[in-house]
């Protein structure tokens, strides 16, 4: 895999630290089903994620359904409406997005990308996904618990979570997503220390931070973000856990429900979402910045150039990165607060809209005059940009206090936060699987369907969306399963519903027609070869395609330039891999 | 939730140290290497596995000043009595900075190389552990037989918890110190791996006093006055 010319005879200098061993697995059960194959890892995690967010997709299907045609699913009541939102909402942000960038791409592009032979500790990385699968089971088993999964909406805002009034609080519902979170954060931690220290000790020599792609960068942050973040969740749903089951009143305050005076007494409901939103913010940019990350690769890979600003880049992710935990509270301006707090962080969430807006002129500025070609990882790089400006014009609009009041809790906020949150990093996601399916299969994905899947999929989001920021701008609430005949809805706006519903039924079909590709092309798609892109990133530069364990085969890679040598002038081919050294003692300016 | 916020500066000065020394600002489009460059291993020279445990005592420490966070939230709040500390939580402090010292001496005499030393030091530091736990679990006891049952009020539950927590994370270093101690009187384990295994029990010991230190200091109460300081000198 090292592309030394043969002209240099330097000998290369010898590793200063040994090569890691390897775990070497016996038997099939070992290799395939409790791996410690980062690799194989990825792929559990990825197709776990994908299977639970089909039953997600589903379940927006049903309320889109109700909300559309009400009545027309008799069995979608209120109370099941109420429960398909939070099931949607939780499994889409934690269970699907946070699950497959970092331990879906995670895991696989991490050691890859950095020519380690895998993660520093695979077994803690084994057990991560399985108290991962643990975690997805016991929520699936809520659907079938008695009473139901629980409808609080995913931010499980107390007291109304734990009580009799809402789906699942005095039944399993809430008892079961509790666990379940609490399992998936110590499985995450599990991992999230894997791909820390990984990116920290297992690199390649050469390998400098700052040759690190920037999709490194991306999960790498996002990961140290969410190992701090999410003990908030844990801390909150432990102590809720308590509230419900040992009748502790850390959030419950006193409450009379049906004529009976509960047990609860003095709680404090804003301590949770203190402990929830802490959480909760910097989840937004667990999901984004690993999207940011993979994006700026995919567009300077598929546009042959070098991406513009790769250190300010960099800056912007760690800068990003920190200001969102002093942002949390942004979340709560309905809830009230002191004007002073409330000025404070409605100016840092301005201010974290700077690096990231530096982020979009970066990429367009990498576009600018590249040779870009349409391909389908570049096509839905695209249309996250276009999304991602959309959302973030939205955005501000919420982060300034005094048009957030009105605007909270309508839909309005729905439309934007699918934007921002839903629509863009899902474009992240699926052009990140056409790009590297080939390396994990060997394989294209098909590309007929490839590109209805992206028609569909970028058109009709827009119609699903666009039209959903007017209800909210009429006045439309959130979180409603029904209008009813209310007086300032016009008649058009019920039109409007029922075409968003049929949209959306459109993009979920077209979301079946991915994952038919995935499998279909597993055994009939193009043969794809070692580096279909012509790519620079050591992942393409493994000996094998698709990469055995360990990787590497005998040596592991050295690392002589970043990750963006696109269109060098003067080099005989417009990509040059980072394992591949200068030849001779000419520098680039000279080149050039 | 002021408490979070400083352990998180805390973490950003270390964090921002440690990026300083990252050559950050270099500009890697200009800086080629040729094959006969010495290309370098960039990691630190600190074991991988301390590295990770350290990250993980983070993760740990985010997780008890949550805790704490909440704690003072919660007692801000008028249904808040404070709970009496039983005495015998002064004699289970002793003996888990008793287990501590014993991982500490332990892995002293793993640098020199005395296994036999090694294997009564860790035998000697599981002991106390689990002798802490145990006095734990009598303190609970006493607490619950004079009616301090965790529902009553706010303090009481938040003993509960944050002792429980504390405990069970003592518990998880139980089983890795049981693991090292197995390993070493099999005896088949080089002295290198034996060395790094006990050194990291020892960081994980102390970290785990040093929470416990604090976490006994506020709920016997003497955090009060402090955040009362802190009060006024904020208003
Ligand atoms: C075809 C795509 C999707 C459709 C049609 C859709 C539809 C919906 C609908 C109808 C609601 C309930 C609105 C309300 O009445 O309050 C909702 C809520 C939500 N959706 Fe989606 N959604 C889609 C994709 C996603 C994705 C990819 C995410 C990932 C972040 C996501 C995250 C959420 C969240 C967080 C909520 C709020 C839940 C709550 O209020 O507790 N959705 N979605
Ligand atoms: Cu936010």
């Amino acid at each position: 895999m090292v592309n030394i010319p043969s002209s240099i005879d330097d000998p290369i200098p010898p590793a200063e630290v040994e090569d890691v061993e390897l775990y070497h697995s016996h038997s099939w059960w070992t290799t395939y089903v409790f791996s410690q194959d980062a690799k194989v890892i990825a792929i559990q995690y990825s197709m776990t994620a994908m299977s639970i967010g089909v039953v997600a997709l589903v379940l927006s299907w049903l309320m889109r359904i109700q909300l559309g045609f009400p009545g027309a699913l008799p069995f979608i009541d209120a109370e099941r409406y109420y429960q398909f939102i939070t099931m949607h909402g939780m499994i889409m942000v934690i269970y699907l997005l946070t699950a497959l960038f970092l331990g879906g791409f995670g895991n696989y592009l991490i050691p890859l990308m950095l020519g380690a032979r895998d993660m520093v500790f695979p077994y803690a990385n084994m057990l991560s996904y399985w108290l991962y699968l643990l975690a997805v089971l016991v929520l699936v088993a809520s659907f079938f618990a008695p009473g139901g999964p629980t409808g609080a909406g995913w931010t499980l805002y107390p007291p109304q979570a734990v009580l009799s009034g809402t789906p699942g609080g005095q039944d399993w519902g809430i008892i079961l997503m509790l666990v379940s979170l609490i399992l998936f954060i110590i499985g995450f931690t599990m991992g999230g220390l894997n791909y820390v220290v990984t990116v920290l000790q297992g690199r390649a020599r050469g390998m400098t931070l700052m040759r690190m792609p920037l999709t490194i960068w991306g999960i790498f942050t996002a990961t140290v973000m969410a190992l701090l973040a999410f003990p908030a969740l844990f801390v909150a749903s432990v102590m809720m856990l308590f509230d419900r089951l040992l009748g502790t009143s850390f959030f419950m305050p006193a409450i009379v429900e049906m004529g009976e005076q509960l047990k609860h007494n003095g709680g404090s409901p804003i301590l949770f979402q203190h402990l929830f939103w802490f959480f909760g913010h910097p989840e937004v940019y667990i999901v984004a910045l690993p999207a940011f990350g993979i994006v700026s690769d995919l567009i300077s890979t598929h546009a042959r150039k070098n991406i513009f600003g790769y250190r300010m880049m960099v800056w912007a992710i760690v800068i990003i990165g920190a200001l969102s935990f002093v942002v949390w509270a942004h979340h709560m301006y309905v809830s009230g607060m002191n004007p002073k707090f409330g000025f404070f962080f409605a100016t840092t969430t301005l201010i974290i809209a700077v690096p990231t807006a530096l982020k979009v002129y970066n990429w367009i500025l990498t576009l600018w005059r590249g040779d870009i070609h349409l391909t389908l990882p570049m096509l839905f790089a695209l249309a996250f940009i276009v999304t991602f400006l959309n959302g973030g014009l939205t955005g501000l609009f919420l982060g300034n206090v005094v048009v957030d009041v009105p605007l909270s809790d309508t839909l309005f906020v729905v439309a934007h936060f699918h934007m921002v949150m839903g629509v863009a990093p899902i474009m992240v996601v699926f052009g990140a699987i056409y790009h590297w399916y080939p390396k994990i299969t060997g394989r294209m994905l098909d590309e007929t369907m490839g590109r209805i899947h992206f028609w569909v999929t970028f058109l009709g989001a827009y119609l699903i969306f666009f039209p959903m920021h007017y209800l909210g701008l009429l006045g439309m609430p959130r979180r409603y399963y029904e209008m009813g005949e209310t007086a300032f809805v016009p008649p058009s706006a019920h039109t409007l519903n029922e075409f968003i519903t049929i949209m959306a039924l459109i993009v979920g079909a077209a979301q079946m027609l991915f994952l038919f590709n995935l499998f279909w092309s597993y055994r009939r798609g193009k043969d794809a070869g070692g580096n279909p892109w012509r790519a620079t990133t050591l992942e393409w530069q493994t000996p094998t395609t698709p990469p055995p364990h360990g990787n590497w085969g005998k040596d592991l890679p050295i690392v002589y330039r970043w990750a963006y040598d696109y269109s060098v002038p003067g080099a005989a081919e417009d990509f040059i891999p980072q394992n591949q050294p200068n030849p001779d003692r000419i520098s680039r300016e000279h080149m050039s | 939730m002021s408490v979070i916020l400083i352990f998180l500066a805390g973490l950003a000065v270390i964090i921002t140290w440690w990026m300083a020394q990252q050559r950050l600002t270099s500009k890697p489009w200009l800086e080629v290497g040729r094959a006969s460059d010495p290309a370098r291993y960039d990691g630190s020279s600190i074991p991988t596995a301390k590295i990770g445990l350290g990250v993980f005592l983070a993760v740990v420490g985010a997780l008890f000043t949550l805790f704490i966070s909440a704690y003072f939230m919660r007692m801000g709040l008028a249904d808040w009595w404070a709970i009496p500390i039983p005495g015998l939580l002064w004699a289970n402090t002793a003996v888990l900075a008793l287990s501590s010292m014993a991982v500490q001496w332990t892995k002293i005499e793993a640098q020199r190389g005395h296994i036999d030393a090694v294997k009564f030091g860790l035998l000697a530091s599981f002991a106390t552990a689990v002798g802490f736990l145990i006095g734990q679990l009598y303190a609970w006891r006493e607490l619950v037989a004079a009616g301090y049952f965790i529902a009553d009020n706010p303090a009481n539950s938040f003993f509960y918890l944050i002792t429980g927590m504390h405990g069970l994370h003592i518990l998880g270093g139980l089983v890795a110190l049981g693991r090292t101690t197995v390993r070493v009187w099999e005896g088949n384990a080089p002295l290198g791996k034996i060395r790094l295994s006990v050194e990291l029990c020892a960081m994980y010991w102390h970290f785990m006093l040093l929470v416990w230190l604090i976490l006994f200091a506020l709920l016997a109460g003497w955090a009060n006055d402090l955040v009362e300081i802190c009060r006024q000198l904020l208003t």
